[in-house]
């Protein structure tokens, strides 16, 4: 198209250009718009993604001292040194626990508060935005507020004294603190599992549950057998998030027990970070990243090939 | 499940939320009524669910102990520069991924789509080299350039993209045969009508922004550039010991503007990020 011709002459001249057409017609202009409008985000999926990923790959088989400035080609050490490291199998077991926790207590709680939610009661906009409302408060100062309730003499145990019970050291002990981590986690993040519940139960027709009330199913049975089936996408969907949410989760260990007691909280970002940027261990750290990257590879995998099974219908 | 419910159940039903509101609500209760005790009233027990003597000597020490204004200011203005860029990258592309065809077109979206499959942790180690290398480490750059173009943009792109697929045809050809060019077409016929999704993005990723705590703590050092919630944990005394009442006061400062916003604004919130999440 030569919309800025504005030529004014004899219409017939053109014909006399014979069969060479213009190079820029709107099928190309429009290829090349197509292009241009893709270029910023492409550039940046190969810099800051792509790029670093086999930079890390690279770095995963050197041993890199910053002090020294030395950067040695060392092979498969690294992997080696992995597979021996004494931590490794607490890191493991650590990140293991809080992923597998933090799923079954987000999405429990978050179908359990989408499920009252939908009932018809009045006032259920003003609990929606409270059982929401941890999602937009920042993590860090959620987190901070957490780690002063759950002192030995912070708020939680002052509750539960009111109530005669002797709380525990809650941060302090090997086996609450791991459970408080996830707590803390759940409440941050379930509004938004809780949001998406609401919008699947709300695309149930009720007129399966009339059916299903006449044959005299009770309402057990027919969260079973109706609900959970037809919102089943929708948990697969929450629980691809959630678990790869969960391994990366890094401020709320960083802030309430930075790993401890002993490594029953060291998670595998924790131990990256740790590694990395605080022993300069690079190339240790890059092992550990791929480490990462190939535990939330297969999950994500694994998880979709499940879907066949136990997910109802797709749509 | 909407059906009526008995007297009963409903007293069953709102005895039970009211329980589950509790550790949603009391923490930020609690992080505000604090922030406003003297120390010695904090861990005072009985716990005093209301200041008994109210004061805001620790909010006036946020400010004596670190640069806590110019830390707000790094953080929103990061935040905004961040979300700005990233409506305008990802709506570009997500646009360009729905509606026009070119070559190898495919090819290009997958390579945009493993941005969703690398978590950003697993590319900090390089990306830290990268703009040590670039001399930016203790800049904003890297809090900045990367969140817009990279990883966390194409979740926003996908989401663009999902949309900007479900817009009628009819209305580009009605553009076309006006003689709208593709980029008018875009900027006044299918940007206007994305303001749903662009709110939902904008959202997230300013929330995106505005969590960030790896990031931050891995690329900067001096106080003056400190994000938000990078600030919050410096509030120490000489034994590593936090300040509490100077802690919650600066994270009463952080936390509570976004959730006045939000509680004003929540319909447009939950309703656009629970449309994202069903499209994304």
């Amino acid at each position: 198209m030569t919309r800025t011709d504005t030529r004014v002459g004899p219409v017939e001249a053109r014909p006399a250009l014979g069969p060479a057409r213009p190079f820029w017609t709107s099928r190309r202009r429009d290829q090349l718009t197509g292009y241009l409008f893709v270029t910023p985000q492409l550039l940046g999926s190969v810099v800051f993604v792509i790029l670093p990923l086999i930079l890390v790959v690279w770095y995963s088989l050197h041993e890199w001292n910053v002090l020294a400035g030395t950067f040695d080609f060392v092979g498969t050490d690294n992997y080696r040194a992995l597979a021996a490291d004494p931590n490794l199998g607490a890191v493991l077991r650590a990140t293991g626990l809080f992923s597998v926790g933090l799923v079954v207590l987000n999405l429990g709680l978050a179908l359990l508060l989408a499920v009252l939610l939908n009932q018809k009661l009045r006032g259920t906009i003003l609990f929606r935005t409270v059982f929401f409302s941890p999602v937009v408060v920042s993590l860090v100062a959620w987190t901070i507020v957490w780690g002063f309730l759950l002192q030995d003499n912070g708020g939680v145990n002052g509750l539960l004294d009111t109530m005669g019970v002797d709380g525990p050291n809650w941060l302090r002990g090997e086996g609450t603190a791991m459970l408080s981590v996830i707590v803390v986690q759940a409440f941050k993040n379930v509004g938004l599992n809780m949001v998406l519940f609401l919008a699947a139960l709300q695309g149930v027709p009720a007129e399966l549950y009339e059916a299903a009330e006449m044959d005299g199913a009770s309402r057990m049975r027919q969260f079973r057998r109706i609900t959970v089936p037809l919102i089943s996408p929708t948990i697969l969907l929450t629980s691809i998030i959630t678990v790869v949410g969960s391994l990366q989760v890094f401020a709320q260990i960083a802030v309430l027990t930075q790993g401890g007691p002993g490594a029953s909280t060291t998670v595998l970002v924790y131990y990256l970070y740790q590694q990395a940027f605080q022993f300069h261990h690079f190339g240790y750290g890059a092992t550990l990243s791929i480490m990462l990257f190939v535990i939330v590879l297969a999950l994500t995998v694994l998880q979709w090939q499940m879907r066949k099974r136990w997910v109802f219908h797709e749509s | 499940m909407s059906r009526d419910l008995s007297r009963r159940a409903k007293l069953a039903f709102y005895g039970a939320l009211l329980v589950l509101a509790i550790p949603f609500v009391f923490p930020t209760w609690w992080m505000v009524t604090s922030s406003l005790k003297p120390v010695a009233d904090i861990f005072a027990f009985p716990p005093q669910l209301l200041p008994v003597n109210p004061r805001l000597d620790a909010y006036r020490r946020v400010f004596e102990l670190q640069p806590f204004g110019q830390q707000y200011v790094n953080s929103l203005y990061i935040a905004l520069v961040v979300t700005v860029g990233t409506l305008a990258v990802s709506a570009l592309a997500g646009y360009a991924f729905a509606r026009i065809r070119f070559r190898g077109q495919n090819l290009l979206f997958l390579v945009v789509l493993a941005g969703l499959l690398i978590p950003s942790e697993v590319t900090i180690v390089p990306l830290f080299q990268m703009f040590f290398k670039l001399g930016l480490i203790d800049t904003h750059w890297p809090l900045i350039v990367v969140p817009i173009f990279g990883a966390p943009s194409v979740l926003a792109t996908f989401i663009m993209r999902q949309f900007f697929i479900s817009l009628p045809d009819e209305l580009e050809e009605a553009a076309r045969v006006d003689g709208l060019g593709r980029f008018a077409t875009f900027w006044r016929i299918a940007l206007p009508l994305s303001r749903p999704a662009l709110g939902a993005v904008a959202i997230f990723t300013f929330l995106h922004s505005w969590n960030l705590y790896l990031e931050p703590i891995v690329f900067l050092s001096s106080p003056e550039k400190f994000t938000l919630p990078q600030a919050l944990t410096q509030f120490v005394d000489a034994y590593g010991g936090p300040m509490w009442d100077v802690q919650l006061a600066a994270a009463s400062m952080t936390a509570l503007p976004v959730l006045v916003v939000f509680v004003i604004a929540q319909k447009q919130f939950v309703e656009g990020l629970a449309h994202t999440g069903l499209k994304g």
